[in-house]
């Protein structure tokens, strides 16, 4: 009875938009079982996180006001007053930074495994792309609370911005809304992070999710060499969708785990008198590059070291981009090896530098 | 060359040269502390400098030498003349014609307004209202002058930490008199004052937490004018700091009732120089009562004081049970921000009760207690709510991961199965 009304709805559904690519993904997307299976489960919950972000976001707009004067009691009438109002800032603070942590996981498991290269370039650069506006999120959403430490934390990030040759004044104006960090800083980073943040994202996301789908899952080098007989697969449906969602719901354990007993502290209001709090941090996935801006000498050359560090960062970061575009060298197995390297050096000097951050 | 630079340039020269300005004319005023005559050339030739002499005193550093207090002319190099009456030397004055010898340039507001435009010039008028004025002017000698006090020729204002007027140092000043008992028991006075006061909650304010703002004996007992203070005064003498309980107090039906038995305001209960730190006790009718000194049991004070004491020790222990629960609230990571709020309040109540016993009126004592007794049980129950609500989310968060976790087995059953 219930099939028959489904059926009914999926053929009404049918004869006016043709459902069978959807059908076609179901019944035949498979994805490769292997040594590193593992890692196709990264982006997922990734993904999981994200959607937290948005339902927790969306929760969290209806009664936060941005505003010198009211951000910081918005949210704290959230966490004091509001039913469940703890819960869902505590959710979307820590889905936040494991949405970071895990696209970086992601990121650096699609390195090693070589899925980024033909015919999967544009799936990384559209990825690069999120990673850099999920640090858009996070850089613009630690301010809207408008505590102490991230009044301070976002005065010291804005201000490397204005060490840019040329138009660094400019940005930081721009990204200031003026000299200083003050409520007109707030009001444009809640219209970044709720509205000109979200709408690129999605858009980028969709065509990620849309590289993703259409190419199907990255095969390994050794997965490939392999008989067809020796390939071992499981169907997308609903294996692989059923595994998925059992490691969104051990995520999700973890997550509320991490709310309960570790609430996110409010911390004591901004004040642009009061002088700057000791302690002051950036997030910990700036935290690389903020103590390597630390550690530069004030001057590099005739160029101030500020400068340079943000310079080298760029280009790293522009290499990083266009990995897949770049041939170090014309013999496929010495170009893999640098490639390797680089990923490695990269992976070791991010974790070695926000463990220093901590110490 | 722009509008905005040149006038940048223009505003630069302008500042180089005020400043240059003042540097000449700095240097070309005397300094005192270089200062020459043949005063001071003789009597550090003959080292006979006077006892104590320091160039760090005022009016040395104010360019006055020993000729303007001691008169005689000070660029004559013969001794015989310099020091001669026709050169108006006065010497060194009698103990008894002190306070005008310094009085003749401190009772003058126009030479005195030259140093300070808001200097006072009565000392000396206030010094002969004092006892020890009124006992020099009847040749006792025994008395403190100025110079006992300010020193003759180290004298230092009273803002500087050295002087021996400075805040933290009077009581050692009064003391080198009236710690003295030989001389105190001429007089039938006592010479236990300072000691007393330095285990006061004032002494200890001033002299070991070094807090200028408690006052020290000048602050109860006039400077130049010092004199006890007498039945009717002593309570505008506290009431001078404390002026809630002077005005209730003295609005109060004891004010007069006190007067009329000769019984000295705020000494009665708190003491004079030993004064300490209250406690709600001293309203009991127990052993630390200064309510039964008088009244006895069965009588209307007897039974005041203790209610009084009742409702504050009440409310006291209330405040303190709140702050203990807020603070575990706080610890729980629970919102305790409207707690502190009440806390706040609660603590004003008990101060404003505290403050009110001076009206000796219980039914204004009780509307404050109460109203403290009040918020404690607001913030209690507010306190009891968080607590509840933090067992209350633990609860939540058990059922909500059993319910995941039997999903996330159903689901890798079902994955095992497929």
């Amino acid at each position: 009875m219930k099939n028959k009304k489904i059926e009914k709805v999926e053929n009404w559904l049918d004869e006016r938009y043709d459902l069978s690519p959807i059908r076609n993904l179901i019944q035949h997307k498979k994805v490769p079982v292997h040594g590193h299976s593992i890692w196709y489960y990264m982006g997922g919950i990734s993904l999981f996180l994200f959607m937290i972000q948005v339902f927790t976001g969306l929760l969290l707009l209806m009664y936060y006001i941005p505003g010198e004067d009211s951000a910081y009691e918005s949210v704290q009438f959230i966490i004091t007053k509001v039913d469940f109002g703890w819960l869902i800032r505590n959710l979307h603070s820590w889905s936040a930074n494991l949405m970071v942590f895990f696209i970086f996981i992601h990121m650096f498991s699609v390195f090693f495994t070589n899925s980024f290269r033909k015919p999967r370039e544009l799936t990384w650069v559209t990825g690069f792309f999120l990673l850099l506006l999920a640090m858009g999120f996070g850089f613009s959403g630690y301010l809207l609370p408008w505590n102490e430490l991230a009044f301070f934390a976002t005065k010291v990030g804005t201000d490397i911005v204005a060490v840019v040759p040329f138009i660094g004044d400019s940005l930081k104006v721009i990204l200031r809304g003026g000299e200083d960090v003050t409520g007109a800083t707030l009001s444009r980073f809640f219209g970044l992070h709720v509205a000109f943040l979200p709408a690129i994202f999605t858009t980028l996301l969709v065509i990620h999710l849309f590289f993703v789908q259409r190419q199907g899952m990255s095969e390994p080098e050794e997965f490939e060499k392999l008989t067809e007989d020796q390939k071992k697969y499981i169907p997308f449906f609903p294996n692989f969708v059923l595994q998925d969602a059992l490691l969104w719901i051990i995520v999700l354990i973890v997550l509320l785990s991490l709310t309960l007993f570790f609430p996110w502290e409010l911390g004591l209001k901004a004040d642009a008198l009061a002088s700057a709090p000791i302690g002051i941090k950036p997030e910990w996935y700036f935290m690389f590059m903020f103590e390597t801006l630390k550690l530069l000498p004030a001057n590099i050359w005739f160029i101030e070291g500020e400068a340079v560090g943000i310079f080298a960062f760029t280009i790293a970061g522009l290499i990083w981009m266009l990995i897949p575009f770049i041939n170090f060298s014309k013999k496929k197995d010495l170009n893999n090896k640098i490639v390797r390297w680089i990923g490695i050096f990269s992976l070791l000097y991010m974790i070695a530098f926000t463990i220093k951050g901590y110490l | 060359m722009d509008k905005k630079n040149l006038l940048n340039i223009c505003s630069f020269i302008f500042l180089f040269s005020a400043i240059s300005l003042f540097a000449v004319t700095s240097n070309d005023a005397p300094k005192s502390s270089t200062y020459e005559d043949e005063c001071i050339n003789c009597h550090i030739e003959n080292d006979i400098m006077p006892e104590h002499f320091s160039k760090s005193d005022i009016h040395w550093q104010n360019g006055l030498s020993c000729a303007g207090c001691h008169g005689g002319n000070p660029n004559e190099t013969d001794e015989e003349k310099a020091m001669s009456i026709s050169n108006g030397y006065v010497g060194v004055p009698d103990k008894k014609e002190i306070p005008q010898f310094c009085g003749k340039c401190h009772s003058d507001l126009e030479e005195m307004q030259l140093f300070q435009p808001r200097i006072p010039t009565d000392q000396v008028s206030q010094y002969y209202v004092s006892t020890h004025g009124k006992q020099l002017k009847l040749g006792n000698m025994d008395v403190a002058t100025c110079t006992d006090c300010h020193t003759t020729h180290d004298i230092l204002p009273a803002s500087d930490t050295r002087s021996t007027t400075y805040a933290i140092n009077i009581p050692n000043t009064c003391d080198n008199c009236h710690g003295n008992s030989e001389l105190m028991s001429k007089y039938n006075l006592e010479s236990i004052q300072v000691a007393e006061y330095s285990k006061s909650v004032h002494g200890i304010a001033l002299l070991e937490k070094l807090d200028v703002g408690a006052p020290a004996c000048n602050d109860c007992h006039g400077n130049h004018g010092a004199s006890p203070p007498g039945v009717i005064s002593i309570s505008h003498v506290c009431g001078s700091c404390h002026v809630n309980n002077m005005n209730y107090f003295n609005n109060s039906t004891k004010a007069v009732e006190f007067s009329d038995m000769d019984i000295k305001g705020c000494e009665q209960c708190h003491g004079k120089h030993l004064i300490h730190k209250t406690n709600d006790e001293m309203i009991s009718v127990g052993e630390a009562s200064t309510c039964t000194e008088c009244h006895s049991e069965g009588d209307d004070g007897y039974i005041a004081a203790e209610l009084i004491y009742g409702k504050l020790k009440k409310l006291s222990s209330l405040y303190d049970s709140t702050k203990v629960v807020s603070e575990k609230v706080n610890i729980m990571g629970m919102n305790n921000i409207e707690i502190e709020y009440s806390l706040k309040n609660i603590r004003q109540n008990l101060i404003q009760s505290r403050t009110l016993i001076h009206t000796f009126d219980t039914s204004q004592v009780f509307e404050k207690t109460n109203e403290g007794i009040l918020a404690s049980y607001g913030a209690l129950k507010l306190a009891d709510n968080e607590i509840a609500e933090y067992f209350n989310r633990r609860l939540g968060y058990g059922v909500a991961i059993f319910i995941l976790i039997l999903l996330a087995a159903t689901l890798y059953w079902k994955i095992r199965s497929l």
